[in-house]
């Protein structure tokens, strides 16, 4: 360890914001997985570059070196790269978990589903032809079906994560240049994880560890030191100004007459915004939201006491498991849309309820975790830190 | 596009009766005119049209560009897009001519492209493309590679260019993503100033009008066919659009 280990996070007690958000991406990411859903237009993605998985992966690195970060400084390398790596575990088995769910709804599909008109789709569905070659590729994590690219992503971020939060302990800032430096790279020489039958990771993890580690700089004692630039005005106009442009390129895409406002010079400079490898426009523009999130929600800020937050507050405590469950919720939702060919007002009705379901689920894991703490008082406080942090 | 549905309705009653047989000629299908507008002009159709009074339109694409049986060819969208325009644009000889392979990646067709255009001598490319590669995961950016490849050898020949997308299909939509790839041919069309025929948008409001249960999951040839037909009509129209062949006498719609 290093000899002289920096002060950690302001206060050792947590950031309610950082739940709050991520409890909020948590019902957005779900809501953008049901495929036209009526109630996905209020969604973030539609109103600038970045989506929920930017602030999803940014607070994951937050919390993951708020809590293995005290671990690491308090009990060392291995105890806390240990923890990591079983964390990482879990996230692997619920992720072959839903994959298990996904193969029986293409499997129901696959037997049901016979629409001439469709023929070239229905290929899709080939893979269940060859079953040893597909859940195989689906273990190593190179096969991934749509909406499931996030929790690969994650894991591979958790596997790097305990080298990386030793140097963020040691020089934070080192540690922030080696990351934007990979990500240039990544740019420069265009590499990525390979993907089965063919192409890339859908997020490409050597560019994405970037909001993850900036995530993570941030909680081990960078966002005091970014605070004086956050609470500058000047920051806040550019951070506004930045976010209504990106609000007025969005609009363009959704109304076709609104196009040839975008000049052709800006167009060819600025498109196509990649997401694969986290486009810089996206980066910029989730920076531009934090900043504008932290100005005018402090974190002494009241509401984030009162109850009407508290549901997503309490789902972004949980993130792992209300992640997983809402896109098995995606799945049963868009399964249940697609036999009843329902509209939207049936969209409406399941988005609705997937949250409710996914708060009451929260609720359901915060009262097992408290009768399991009763259990054992000496040592609540340890665990507390595990529980609030969601682990990670 | 609520306003579709009553529109849409009404030309049904209207047509009420005459919907019935072989060639499913039921125009109860119209695209809203923003679906199929253009700000791109096809001046190589308008010239042959105008100077020569003839059409030759080469189709290149996969499955979706086809029907499955053995009537397939008679009934999907290349053929119907023929009797159309024969129909909309009288006095010219129009030939529409597919090559149509099941399960082709938009860089074999690339690669088809010099050879299609050297035997057909077309005035018009319609590129239906994205599906297969949407299944086989090809990389969008190696995607938009060959489309360009494509485009460039149909400009060197001297004809226009309209790129088509993917259908909507709402079973497959969470096992298959194909929005990056309609992203990619969407961004493409304006940078190269092609025409895109939307046909995920067309479809997508068909759904929302209930012009078309694209939900069903049985094996339905008539409506399969109903939706060629239409298909064919919204690219004819599109076509006529963005040719400018609309004037006088041939702007009846029948």
């Amino acid at each position: 360890m290093a000899t002289a280990p920096p002060p950690l996070a302001a206060s050792s007690e947590r950031d309610l914001r950082l739940d709050l958000f991520r409890g909020l991406a948590l019902w957005l990411i779900f809501l953008d997985h049901i495929p036209q859903n009526i109630v996905s237009w209020l969604t973030i993605r539609n109103y600038g570059f970045s989506d929920a998985t930017e602030i999803f992966i940014f607070i994951s690195g937050y919390t993951g070196a708020f809590v293995y970060g005290r671990t690491m400084r308090e009990r060392g390398f291995v105890l806390s790269s240990a923890r990591i790596l079983r964390r990482a575990w879990q996230i692997y088995v619920a992720h072959i978990f839903l994959f298990t769910i996904f193969m029986a709804e293409i499997a129901y599909v696959a037997a049901t589903f016979d629409n001439p008109l469709y023929a070239e789709e229905m290929k899709i569905l080939d893979f269940l032809k060859q079953p040893d070659i597909t859940i195989f590729q689906a273990l190593l994590l190179k096969f991934k079906p749509v909406n499931m690219d996030v929790l690969p992503l994650y894991i591979i971020l958790l596997l790097l994560f305990p080298p990386m939060l030793y140097v963020l302990l040691w020089r934070p800032n080192l540690a922030l240049a080696g990351s934007a430096l990979l990500y240039a790279l990544v740019w420069k020489l265009d590499f990525n994880l390979p993907a089965y039958p063919n192409g890339v990771w859908f997020f490409n993890p050597f560019a994405w560890q970037l909001l993850f580690v900036f995530g993570a700089w941030c909680a081990l004692g960078g966002a005091q030191r970014l605070g004086e630039v956050l609470r500058s005005r000047i920051v806040l106009a550019v951070a506004i100004a930045y976010l209504v442009f990106a609000f007025a390129v969005t609009l363009t895409w959704h109304f076709e007459s609104l196009e040839r406002f975008v000049p052709t010079w800006l167009a060819d400079w600025m498109y196509p915004i990649d997401k694969t490898n986290l486009d810089v426009l996206r980066f910029a523009h989730f920076l531009a939201l934090a900043a504008v999130a932290i100005y005018f929600v402090p974190s002494n800020w009241p509401g984030l006491k009162s109850p009407i937050l508290q549901p997503a507050i309490s789902c972004g405590q949980h993130s792992l498991e209300i992640f997983c469950l809402g896109v098995f919720l995606a799945f049963a939702g868009q399964f249940i849309i697609v036999e009843s060919s329902g509209g939207p007002l049936l969209q409406a009705a399941i988005s609705l309820l997937g949250i409710l379901i996914m708060i009451a689920t929260a609720k359901l894991i915060s009262w097992y975790k408290a009768i399991e703490g009763r259990g054992a008082p000496a040592r609540v406080k340890p665990r507390d830190a595990d529980l609030a942090g969601g682990e990670a | 596009m609520t306003f579709i549905f009553p529109l849409a309705m009404a030309i049904a009653l209207i047509n009420g009766a005459a919907a019935a047989e072989p060639a499913p000629a039921t125009p109860d299908c119209d695209v809203s005119e923003s679906l199929i507008a253009s700000e791109i002009d096809l001046t190589r159709v308008t010239n042959e049209i105008k100077d020569r009074h003839r059409l030759d339109i080469s189709v290149v694409g996969s499955g979706s560009s086809a029907l499955p049986g053995p009537d397939g060819t008679r009934f999907a969208y290349p053929a119907r897009l023929e009797a159309v325009l024969r129909d909309r644009l009288p006095g010219n000889e129009i030939k529409v001519t597919a090559h149509v392979q099941l399960r082709q990646t938009t860089a074999e067709m690339a690669a088809e492209m010099p050879a299609i255009l050297a035997q057909d001598k077309p005035a018009l490319v319609i590129w239906q493309a994205g599906t297969v590669d949407a299944l086989r995961g090809i990389e969008p950016e190696e995607f938009r590679t060959s489309l360009e490849t494509g485009i460039d050898a149909i400009g060197a020949a001297n004809a226009d260019a309209i790129m088509m997308n993917m259908q909507y299909s709402p079973r497959t939509e969470s096992m298959l993503g194909v929005e990056a790839y309609a992203d990619v041919m969407h961004w493409l069309a304006q940078q190269r100033s092609v025409v895109l025929f939307d046909r995920l948008a067309i479809m997508r409001s068909w759904t929302d009008s209930g012009t078309f249960d694209l939900y069903a999951a049985t094996k339905d040839y008539a409506m399969a066919r109903r939706v060629h037909e239409c298909i064919g009509r919204a690219l004819a129209s599109q076509i006529i659009n963005a040719a400018h062949l609309d004037a006088g006498n041939m702007q009846t719609t029948r």
